[in-house]
């Protein structure tokens, strides 16, 4: 199985106020195309800086991270930028929307900086809107939106390059239980159709509705489980997070 | 390439509008600056433009021989009435013996008081000779000039200014009456058009105003007033022997006009032992008003520089505080695959859109100086003419002449200073780091 993204060995460590911090100290892990995770972990456990790594938006001190075949450990900046606007689709908590920039033209960010918007692309765009269901609103700007509609449209933002991955970070942590639902829902069926997410939450609930969870404890992976063919809930996935604890 | 261009400048006009306020006001400093440019150098043209106007109207090809009272201390010492001044022989001499002079026009001039039927007017008698006129740019306005027969007969014929004309005759046709000065009368001939004043330049040619002249041949002044004047004041008498207040000396070419005026220095200091004359080349005025323009352009162009870099940091005061209200956006835009030097562009490309509108606008406002600087006159003149008076001549007489090229360096200034005061902002847009800048509340 091809791997959408492998990790291998990966240390991070920064300075801070004279003191080294240990962020990450040796993860390996490898995300075959079309898996659904959760990266879990009280805070301080390294799952945002993996996330940052994954993304594309810092480098390791140590170790390797291939996306697809390349090596994206120790290229210079701007390549990191064409990575990130060519292979990586980011969701955030906060939605993160451009707020001079109408729907249809956030949805179009990633492309302009590859440097190219056709006619084509744009009916794309279009599609991916009409995907998550925002074809009436395409006018309109981010403060115009509900949280919900602005997630979605940050979703279809990620999937406009065609992207190793989407990586999700807290997508629902803003959102209410129904409207949570309804991107787990979008979510769940991005999956369905072979789209590979990696999904950073502390949530117990929304981690049970992947198909792999795998938590960080200290810069360490402690726990890397399947949960395919299991019937797991929430309350399940909580139990482990305490066991852990 | 050129699409992204477009659309960093689509994104930079609507990030700008976002705070429509703040992008005026910002605006307004460049604006100010570009204006003050174009207003300055205007304003500098127009009074170098009158000044060259003023010289040139004693002609640059030619060179003027004042006759000037010595001072008291040095007439002192000798008893009597000492002669000085240019004479009749001086000015023989160079009409005759320097070849370069083309022409040259004796001139005496006295204060007298000119009478017609009780009406009286104080003036200055002027003996001149035909060529007087051409050479003062004076213009007839009926009748004629003095002619060479009226110079040549000694007649006692006269030509009115226009304003003396109107005092002394408000009602009847002054062509053919006889005009009363002391114990002569003067035919008069012809009345002349109105000439504004020339300006005095220095202190080497006093302010030259026409309007209470009347213009007599020279030779009939000397006939019959001669050189010996007796003033009257104040209980006593003083009296001065004087030939001809001035010479002027037309060249035959502009080129030679230095070496003659140097040779005429010479003739006449031979004669002249006391210092009794003064020599005024309006082509060397004409060099020192350029010196006088220069200086002044560079130093309103440094008043319009300070103005300018005042609005220059007006912008990357506002665009720093842009940058960091925007960390946010910044974070985003590196996250979905901005380069530094996509951040760069987008910043710059605000900083000079402000700057560009504002060049645009400022010369808008440049090219109103003209309308502008006339109403803000003509108003001064209808409700504060007191202060008006105040004003020097050339404040009052200047119309400011815009500056061609100015247009195009304002222009370019407002491009610089946008891409300079915008460089540094936009710089520390691009190295922010990306994570830090998402998690910018």
């Amino acid at each position: 199985m091809k791997l959408a993204a492998c990790v291998r060995n990966v240390v991070k460590q920064y300075e801070l106020d004279g003191e080294t911090v240990r962020a990450l100290r040796g993860v390996s892990l490898e995300v075959p195309e079309g898996d659904y995770v959760a990266i879990m972990g009280t805070s301080g456990s390294g799952k945002s800086t993996l996330l940052n790594l994954l993304g594309c938006l810092d480098r390791p001190s140590s170790g390797t991270i291939f996306l697809g075949e390349e090596d994206v450990s120790k290229v210079n900046d701007d390549r990191l930028s064409e990575i990130r606007a060519s292979r990586i689709g980011f969701v955030f908590q906060s939605y993160n929307l451009i707020q001079q920039l109408t729907v249809l033209e956030n949805i179009e960010v990633p492309l302009f900086y590859q440097g190219r918007v056709t006619a084509k692309d744009r009916e794309r765009c279009r599609e991916l809107a009409m995907m998550v269901g925002l074809e009436k609103r395409l006018g309109h700007r981010p403060t115009q939106l509900s949280g919900g509609q602005q997630q979605r449209v940050a979703i279809a933002r990620s999937l406009v390059n065609d992207p190793f991955f989407i990586l999700a970070d807290e997508p629902t942590g803003n959102l209410d239980s129904a409207t949570t639902e309804e991107i787990l829902q979008l979510l769940q069926s991005l999956n369905n159709q072979g789209k590979t997410i990696i999904m950073v939450t502390h949530e117990p609930d929304v981690g049970c509705r992947t198909k792999r969870i795998v938590r960080l404890r200290d810069g360490l992976i402690c726990s890397d489980e399947r949960l395919t063919g299991k019937n797991v809930t929430a309350a399940d996935v909580a139990a482990m997070l305490m066991q852990v604890e | 390439m050129s699409f992204v261009w477009l659309r960093t400048w689509q994104l930079g006009v609507k990030s700008l509008l976002l705070h429509p306020l703040r992008s005026a006001l910002t605006v307004l400093g460049i604006f100010i600056g570009v204006a003050s440019v174009i207003w300055l150098l205007a304003i500098g043209e127009g009074i170098s433009r009158k000044a060259q106007e003023q010289i040139e109207s004693l002609g640059a090809d030619n060179i003027i021989i004042r006759s000037i009272k010595p001072p008291s201390e040095v007439t002192e010492a000798v008893t009597g009435v000492v002669p000085y001044g240019v004479t009749r022989d001086d000015f023989e001499r160079i009409s005759q013996t320097i070849p370069t002079v083309k022409k040259a026009i004796p001139i005496r001039e006295l204060r007298r008081r000119f009478g017609f039927y009780g009406r009286l007017v104080d003036g200055r008698l002027v003996g001149c000779t035909p060529e007087y006129a051409e050479i003062m740019r004076l213009e007839v306005d009926r009748g004629h000039f003095i002619t060479d027969a009226d110079l040549a007969g000694n007649k006692n014929h006269c030509v009115l200014a226009f304003e003396v004309a109107a005092k002394l005759f408000p009602y009847e046709d002054p062509i053919g009456r006889a005009v009363h000065v002391e114990e002569s009368y003067y035919v008069v001939v012809g009345v002349m058009k109105s000439r504004n004043p020339t300006a005095g330049i220095g202190g080497s040619l006093a302010a030259q105003d026409f309007s209470s002249d009347v213009y007599v041949p020279v030779s009939t002044l000397w006939k019959r007033i001669g050189d010996q004047i007796f003033t009257r004041r104040s209980g006593s008498y003083e009296s001065e022997i004087l030939e001809l207040s001035q010479v002027t000396v037309r060249v035959d070419d502009v080129k030679n006009v230095m070496a003659t005026s140097d040779l005429i220095r010479e003739t006449l200091s031979r004669s002249h032992r006391l210092d009794d004359f003064a020599i005024v080349v309006p082509l060397e005025l004409l060099e020192q008003a350029r010196t006088t323009r220069l200086m002044f352009i560079l130093f309103m162009g440094l008043i319009a520089a300070i103005s300018l870099i005042v609005g220059g940091i007006g912008i990357m005061n506002i665009m720093l505080a842009t940058v960091t209200e925007r960390t946010r956006e910044i974070g985003i835009r590196r996250a979905l695959g901005a380069k530094r030097r996509d951040i760069v562009r987008q910043f710059l490309v605000e900083t000079v859109v402000l700057s560009v509108v504002g060049g645009m606008t400022g010369i808008l406002g440049g090219l109103t100086c003209g309308p502008v600087f006339s109403v803000v006159r003509n108003s001064l003149e209808s409700f504060m003419p007191e202060v008006m008076e105040q004003l020097p001549d050339i404040m009052r007489a200047v119309t400011p002449v815009t500056v061609p090229w100015s247009i195009p360096l304002a222009f370019g200034i407002s491009v610089t200073i946008g891409v300079v005061f915008g460089i540094y902002p936009a710089q520390r847009a691009a190295t922010m780091d990306p994570i830090e800048a998402l998690r910018h509340e």
